[in-house]
């Protein structure tokens, strides 16, 4: 029933392929949309941070100590150097290889579990209590956020580590590996101006 | 030729819900989803009517009893929650979910189970604000609760928290529906829809998605600042430990100004399309419209001081603040110069949504001005938190938003349903709700003038208020009346409404390509598009052929050019979302009584998104066995 | 309706017949900067309404001829219209952005002068003032604010507990009190008499009941005004005043100060020139024996909400206390 009108048909789509990759595939830019959100909501905290920063007499303010570097460099060194391994993820999905999916998911899902080993001792470093002052509570607001974005990804990547190894691994699956690689990438990349924030921002003023 | 008949039972036999409640619950189809959205939010709309209703009662003679301060306050944060949050932005985007496929000829949404999931975890924050009003746990701060007056210190209790979370959970429903949009839009267009090619109405969808995206996450971060202030003693908004009450005003004005913009914006794109088919004739400055929706939707994000314009700023800030938000009257009044050069130039047609065309216009202008007056930093000081304000916000919410969408509602009732509504009861309710309208809200620029503030639940005698006020009530009790016509008249012509076909008005667009009411797969083929305007193409409709039958599949196409990419599966129905939205919700409910709620509920999130988006393939040792 | 509507707004407009409330009535130099602004900017508006709706009406109503035909207008020609309609809009809001500069500028022309300076602190639900004399001595009262005639007197905003909003459309704009900020405003009041300001921010129940009396008098006046209510109160004349006064030092005092005697609470309004204000509560109730005893009594009742609570009395007591409040000028 398509009511009265006359068609015409001009052509043929079932030619086409069921699958593409990158930014021709329709879920790659549904991921875009979440890192648009989750990006904003990193730039609008990052904005709450300047602005308390900007109307506090000292900061951190006096009798608060300052955020401990050891820990917080660990995790940002490891960070950055799993941006290596996880590139390389991206390149076995687009090349389309299994073996290599299979093994690089694995090695992400590991180093993620690691990281978060440096980043429990960053909390037990801040030097503040997030209920001491608002200073306390924006670098805890920043810090806790980022690490939402890190244990999403983490569980992400053991729910597909665990689907390609029980599973035949198709063309879907691979656009499935390639936008979680692009989303440990964003986490990566937020990471670095909320790390200048908290812990070189109080240093610097 | 006409289309091939056999096809359709395959589609059917794909497309199909299960029966009954399983396939209420599990269903995917946008028509379906986005038709529980328009009811549930015309529910709400009557229960905030009936609210405003008895706040004017209150108000209709000086130091009245029928209410106690609580009860108003109550009242009035209620109706405001309501109307913005659950009424207002979901009903746009239902309008979006249930028309962008129509019009793009695809068969469903980039991500139809999001689309589910938007709608219960919308649901969710529903049942939590009136489920806790009827608790007697009621928001009463107003819809904006400005800490201090929201933070522990001076609401114990929980009904800030109530206030906050339902944010919290219509919010994330609202960003997933606008990635799901925006998606569909990008890349679902019918092969030959260009950018350039592209209706009004997505253009206007597609900006209003995008601003959601770059502005609601403000709203997400300052609620959940509040609650932590409320709930484990952070200090961001107390001033004895550092925080700045003005932190909350910043970010909640950086969502809130352009939240207004994110209303109107699919206003236009009704208005757009209403316009063009009731003036018979292809929108005149189809470019110059979609530039002014983009110039909106960018100063829209410049503009969120011009709300804190009382809170003794620096003057240079409020001098910018002036002219970038004057300068907005720059491209609205050109979207209106062009609706009125098409009726001009065309040869209009009066039927009830042209009619709500007018009504729109002749109100909503009424609003801008205002608007334009309250954006001077100087003379805002007179006018803002008065009655002045109220008036100005209802003209541009109610005249700039809800009058197209009534129009919308009575352009777009056949296609939902396959009957027309009564041309007679809807011109009563226009008449009705138009003039009581401007009857219940005109008096109040002059109650402003007269100096009587907003959310004051009693007046005393003898400041000049009371007759404007009986005016007031009395337009708003008129109006009232107006509504319950147009929803007898929906009711009424669901069953008893003269048949439409699929085409009754003469659209220009591809939603008057399907049948009406639509079924669950849109349109047999996929339509090929050479115009703004492919229905008022002379000759058959051009389309394609290719896309499976016998599996759900949809086209995706190019962002630019929609060429045709790739044939993409759509995801058939599922539990997954209700299961996920009910866990979100388990978690957010928590998470106001015990941060702990947080942790604990993110383990069946996990397990719900995880049934959601486990694929259906073979194991892995059976293929490998066979290879 | 909607024209008759807006006739008598302009109605109002012009005869200026606002009331004590009122942007529309203004009596001192802020608000006459405003109240100008605000009749450009309705002029400048109520054309272009006009215009828009001559153009909607005549787009509907206009004779067309009879087959859709040669004699149409081209789109190039309506282009030229939205050039012209372009031009048009951008005139007429620079010429509001110019005279909103100038407005602003007006209400900030005071201050680079020395002025008198006003404490006032919004607290749930009424108004701590404190005057600073010649002497550099801060004398406090409540709720009832005096201006000297043709003198700039600077206000300073503060809030106590949320955030208020200092309004008196009659003599300013207003401006939000917020907790941990310090706002200015300067008036210029030009016409003697009584005004009315309101609180304009939401601040909790009794928002509704947060009105602040002025009174703009001659020079002269205010200041033996002023030296008036910097005085003590004076000792209670007679037994029963007297009386009243043994009763008010106990349950008042703990919150509400009487400057000569031993009650010194901060928590409520300073009461030490109470009779000789207006009104009761904020301008809950006019101020009045009855009133007082009323307001005493049952303070919930009159203004649910409050920090006021009912302190059960004997009635010879609180009849008492009210003649001893009486006398407190």
């Amino acid at each position: 029933m398509t009511g009265p009108r006359e068609i015409e048909i001009v052509g043929d789509l079932s030619r086409l392929p069921t699958s593409a990759s990158g930014a021709r595939h329709l879920v790659w830019w549904g991921n875009i949309g979440f890192m648009l959100i989750e990006g904003t909501g990193f730039a609008l905290a990052a904005a709450a941070y300047l602005y308390l920063m900007t109307q506090a007499p000292a900061w951190p303010p006096r009798g608060d100590a300052l955020p401990g570097l050891l820990w917080s460099g660990l995790f940002t060194a490891g960070l950055l150097l799993s941006a290596l391994p996880n590139l390389w993820v991206l390149r076995c999905a687009r090349n389309k290889d299994v073996a290599g999916v299979r093994r690089g998911v694995l090695a992400m899902a590991v180093i993620g579990l690691i990281l978060l080993v440096p980043r429990g001792f960053e909390f037990a470093h801040l030097g503040v209590p997030w209920h001491r002052d608002a200073y306390g509570s924006v670098i805890w607001l920043l810090l806790v956020l980022h690490t939402t974005h890190v244990i999403t990804d983490w569980a992400d990547t053991v729910v597909i580590g665990t689907w390609l190894f029980t599973h035949e691994v198709g063309d879907d699956q691979f656009a499935d590996v390639e936008d979680n690689s692009n989303y440990w990438t964003f986490v990566v990349v937020c990471w670095l101006p909320v790390y200048v924030l908290i812990y070189w921002a109080p240093r610097a003023v | 030729m006409i289309a091939d008949l056999e096809r359709v039972p395959q589609l059917d036999a794909t497309w199909r819900d299960a029966p009954g409640l399983w396939g209420f619950l599990t269903t995917v189809d946008h028509k379906r989803i986005a038709a529980r959205y328009v009811v549930t939010a015309l529910l709400l709309m009557f229960l905030a009517g009936m609210l405003a209703l008895d706040m004017r009662w209150q108000l209709s003679t000086a130091e009245n009893t029928r209410m106690g301060p609580q009860l108003y306050n109550e009242s009035f944060s209620l109706h405001g929650s309501t109307m913005l949050f659950l009424v207002s932005v979901p009903l746009m985007e239902a309008m979006a979910l249930w028309l962008v496929p129509l019009m793009l000829g695809t068969r469903n949404m980039a991500f139809p189970r999001l689309g589910a999931f938007s709608f219960w975890l919308y649901l969710g924050g529903v049942l939590t604000l009136w489920l806790a009003h009827a608790a007697d746990v009621t928001p009463d701060l107003g819809w904006f609760e400005y800490p201090p007056l929201s933070g522990p210190a001076y609401s114990p209790g929980h009904r800030a928290d109530i206030w906050a979370q339902m944010i919290t959970f219509t919010e994330v429903a609202a960003l997933a529906a606008s990635v799901n949009v925006a998606a569909t839009i990008l890349k679902m267009r019918p092969p030959g829809m260009t950018l350039a090619r592209m209706p009004v109405f997505l253009w206007a969808m597609l900006i209003a998605s995008i601003m959601t995206i770059l502005s609601m996450p403000a709203i997400m971060l300052v609620t959940s600042m509040l609650i932590a202030d409320r709930l484990v003693s952070t200090h961001f908004f107390s001033p004895a430990g550092g925080g700045d009450a003005l932190l909350f005003q910043h970010l909640f004005w950086f969502f809130g100004h352009p939240e207004v913009y994110i209303i109107f914006i699919p206003a236009t794109g009704f208005v757009s399309a209403i316009v063009e088919t009731f003036s018979r004739r292809p929108l005149f400055g189809h470019n110059a419209i979609v530039l002014s929706i983009m110039a909106i939707g960018a100063l829209a994000f410049g503009l969120w001081v011009h709300h804190m314009f009382a809170v003794g700023l620096p003057r240079l800030g409020n001098d910018f603040y002036t002219a970038a938000s004057m300068a907005i009257a720059l491209p609205a009044g050109m979207q209106i110069f062009c609706w009125i050069a098409t009726i001009w130039s065309g040869r209009p047609r009066l039927d009830t949504p042209m009619l709500w065309v007018v009504g729109f216009l002749a109100t909503f202008v009424i609003g801008g001005l205002s608007g334009i007056m309250t954006a001077s930093a100087a003379l805002d000081l007179q006018l803002t938190d008065t009655y002045f304000v109220v008036a100005h916000f209802h003209y541009v919410l109610v005249g700039g938003a809800m009058f197209p969408l009534f129009g919308a509602f009575c352009y777009w009732y056949p296609k939902a349903t396959g009957r027309l509504l009564s041309e007679r009861l809807g011109r009563i309710a226009f008449w009705l709700i138009v003039g009581g309208f401007n009857l219940g809200f005109a008096p109040m620029h002059l109650l402003g003038l007269l100096g009587m503030p907003r959310r004051v639940y009693t007046y005393p005698a003898g400041l000049g208020w009371e007759t404007l006020n009986q005016v007031a009530t009395a337009g708003s009790a008129i109006a009232v009346a107006g509504g319950l016509v147009f929803v007898g008249n929906a009711l009424w012509s669901y069953w008893r409404g003269r048949v439409s076909g699929p085409d009754p008005w003469g659209g220009s667009t591809l939603e008057w390509a399907s049948a009406s009411p639509t079924p669950a797969w849109n349109l047999p083929y996929t339509p090929r598009v050479d115009s703004l305007t492919p229905m008022w193409r002379d000759g058959p409709l051009r389309v394609m052929e290719g896309l499976a039958l016998d599996r759900r599949e949809v086209l995706v196409t190019s962002v630019a050019d929609a060429a045709p990419l790739y044939r993409q599966k759509s995801a058939p129905p599922s539990i997954a979302p209700l299961l996920a939205a009910l866990a979100t919700t388990a978690m957010f409910i928590g998470s106001i009584f015990t941060p702990w709620a947080i942790v604990a509920g993110a383990l069946p999130i996990g397990a719900a998104l995880t049934a959601w988006f486990w694929p259906t393939r073979p194991r892995a040792g059976a293929a490998e066995a066979k290879a | 309706m909607k024209r008759l509507l807006r006739v008598s707004l302009l109605c109002v407009f012009v005869s200026g017949c606002g009331g004590i409330q009122s942007p529309l009535a203004p009596a001192g130099d802020q608000a006459a900067a405003l109240h100008g602004l605000l009749l450009l900017m309705v002029a400048v508006c109520g054309v272009i309404y006009l215009l828009v709706l001559g153009g909607l009406a005549w787009s509907l109503w206009r004779r067309r001829p009879a087959a859709a035909g040669d004699n149409e207008p081209s789109d190039a020609a309506l282009g030229r219209g939205l050039g012209v309609t372009a031009g048009v809009i951008v005139a007429g809001l620079t010429v509001l952005i110019v005279g909103s500069f100038l407005a602003d500028r007006a209400l900030f022309a005071t201050r680079a002068q020395p002025a008198m300076e006003v404490r006032v602190t919004g607290h749930q639900w009424w108004w701590r003032i404190e005057y600073r004399d010649a002497a550099g001595r801060w004398i406090e009262t409540a709720n009832e604010l005096h201006l000297p005639l043709g003198r700039t007197t600077r206000v300073l905003l503060g809030s106590a507990d949320v955030i208020h909003s200092f309004w008196v459309p009659n003599v300013a704009g207003k401006i939000d009190m917020i907790p941990g900020r310090r706002n200015l405003l300067d008036l210029t009041p030009r016409r003697a008499g009584w005004y009315r300001g309101q609180c304009a921010e939401f601040c909790g129940a009794q928002h509704a009941h947060m009105a602040l009396d002025v009174k703009v008098e001659d020079a002269t006046t205010f200041d033996s005004w002023l030296a008036e209510q910097g005085r003590p109160a004076a000792a209670p004349a007679g037994p029963r005043a007297a009386q009243g006064a043994a009763v008010f030092a106990g349950p008042c005092g703990i919150c509400h100060a009487v400057r000569g005697t031993p009650a010194a609470g901060r928590a409520g309004p300073d009461l030490t020139h109470l009779a000789s204000r207006r009104s009761i509560a904020a301008g809950t109730l006019p101020m009045s024996r009855g009133g007082l005893q009323g307001w005493i009594a049952q303070p919930q009742a009159l203004k649910p909400g409050t920090s006021m609570p009912a302190v059960p009395l004997r009635p010879a007591d609180a009849d008492a206390l009210s003649s001893y409040l009486t006398t407190l000028r």
